[in-house]
């Protein structure tokens, strides 16, 4: 049996004030990214896009967690790459 | 301080020699539907595309028939705010082995309605959703607030998520009986670009629930020498508190030739002992502009809960007990392809283009300390362990405008 040590609403508060902090700082105006926004075709195609069928993805998850022990991060990947 | 105090009573409750948790999976279906539509549109500082998404679906397995339609509206209102609403029913029949074995095959229904918001200000998205689900014995309601953000030149996108939920379980037959539960999720997730070809996501999730956490009708079984089967049943007893934690990473990589691979690995455990892993991969392939088509397999391990026993050498046992198939340890694989056929609409309509999609799994479960009662002639508790298969069908359109 595992103790439970994080607090996830104290990490949460932390990440929150990292978001804000970036916000404020305008960081992200200044990066340079990598990856430039004219490279980003590929990244845009649905077919790269785990959530590409959200209705069907729920009622997945959903069929899944019935009859599974295990919850929670769900998520998956999508997106990142400021393209729609 | 709350979180802490239920840590607390966690831990007071596993140094009890009976000590251990665990709730029923009947209840998630819920939780689990209303955090995965809110998911798919809060991992991008981008409005969700406007769309239309009726679907049937269908799972046949175990003894059970479940089906029911789906219905998805989404439309944006300027540039800056986007409404949803979603419509839901699952009608339910038939019996599984657990139902077969103490109680009789029964039908009912499960609807469930959810409307959201989404508003974007330059690179942050913000949520609200509002979902209620109504059964004849089992009325939820939950609400789900999540923000967004890119970072760096959009290459990171990160994402919070708070829900909370509240039950309210009934029992058929017993009008008196009335139980209440109540549910938070903390979540975040991070998306990463890597190159012009590779997507990575790490997404974790926090959940803990407080009250009643029991199914009603679910039952364990003790040795009873008086009885003409040599066991009988009585009822579960759950305790009152769960809390689980999962973490999960997730890859895409596009390939040259306008297909893509996808990988995800879970890892999950709770307070009351389960532990589980789960890998996913996927091959998404394309024919012309017009037809995808997805292969994936998924294997779910899971070890079972503390408290969790198939048969109890006496009644009253142990403080709490349970026989869920549902905490036991068991594995299952699944194999899956899905069908996607694209049509493009003329610049001038309204409707941008259309897709007609069908999604098929089969899905094999095997236990490995759930017996199957409903075998005969054979010894109490050396029963065949029980293992069964499932089919699972989602045959959906989508209009995009």
């Amino acid at each position: 049996m595992k103790a439970i040590k994080a607090n996830p609403l104290r990490s949460l508060l932390l990440i929150m004030a990292f978001m804000t902090s970036m916000l404020t700082s305008g960081c992200s105006s200044t990066f340079e990214p990598w990856v430039k926004p004219y490279e980003r075709d590929n990244l845009a195609d649905p077919i790269m896009s785990m959530n590409r069928n959200p209705v069907s993805m729920s009622y997945t998850h959903h069929a899944n967690q019935a009859r599974e022990g295990a919850r929670g991060a769900e998520g998956g990947a999508g997106g990142g790459c400021g393209c729609n | 301080m709350v979180q802490e105090a239920v840590v607390a009573v966690i831990r007071r409750k596993m140094a009890s020699p009976s000590g251990t948790v665990r709730k029923l999976p009947a209840r998630f279906i819920f939780a689990c539907f209303v955090l995965g539509l809110a998911a798919w549109q809060a991992f991008a500082a981008v409005l969700p595309q406007d769309r239309s998404d009726a679907m049937y679906h269908s799972y046949q397995g175990g003894g059970m028939s479940i089906d029911g339609p789906s219905i998805l509206l989404r439309k944006k209102i300027g540039n800056h705010v986007s409404v949803s609403a979603n419509y839901y029913v699952d009608t339910i029949s038939g019996a599984s082995i657990d139902v077969l074995a103490t109680a009789s095959p029964y039908a009912e229904e499960r609807t469930e309605n959810s409307v959201g918001v989404d508003f974007l200000h330059n690179k942050t998205l913000m949520s609200l959703n509002y979902t209620t689900s109504s059964e004849n014995d089992f009325e939820a309601k939950s609400i789900h607030f999540g923000v967004s953000q890119d970072f760096f030149g959009d290459l990171t996108t990160l994402t919070l998520g708070y829900s909370k939920g509240n039950d309210e379980v009934g029992k058929t037959g017993d009008d008196s009986f009335l139980e209440l539960a109540e549910r938070q999720n903390y979540q975040l997730g991070i998306t990463q670009v890597i190159t012009k070809n590779m997507i990575i996501g790490l997404s974790v999730e926090n959940i803990s629930d407080q009250g009643y956490l029991n199914n009603p009708y679910r039952s364990v079984r003790f040795l009873d020498a008086t009885s003409a089967r040599g066991y009988r049943f009585e009822t579960e007893v759950y305790p009152n508190t769960r809390r689980s934690n999962a973490a999960a990473i997730t890859a895409n990589y596009y390939l040259p030739y306008r297909a893509s691979v996808y990988g995800e690995a879970k890892m999950f455990s709770d307070s009351w002992g389960i532990e589980a892993n789960t890998v996913k991969l996927g091959y998404i392939h394309t024919f012309g502009e017009d037809w995808i088509v997805e292969l994936r397999a998924r294997h779910y391990q899971q070890d079972k809960a503390d408290f969790y026993q198939d048969l109890y050498t006496r009644s009253a046992e142990f403080n709490f007990r349970a026989r869920d198939k549902e905490m036991s340890t068991f594995n299952n694989l699944s194999l899956g392809v899905s069908l996607t056929y694209e049509f493009q609409f003329s610049a001038a309509n309204f409707f941008k283009k259309s897709t007609i999609n069908l999604d098929f799994d089969h899905v094999n479960y095997d236990y490995d300390d759930f017996r199957d009662v409903l075998a005969i002639d054979v010894p109490v508790g050396a029963e065949p362990l029980y293992a069964f298969s499932a089919n699972i069908t989602r045959l959906y359109v989508s209009l995009f405008y």
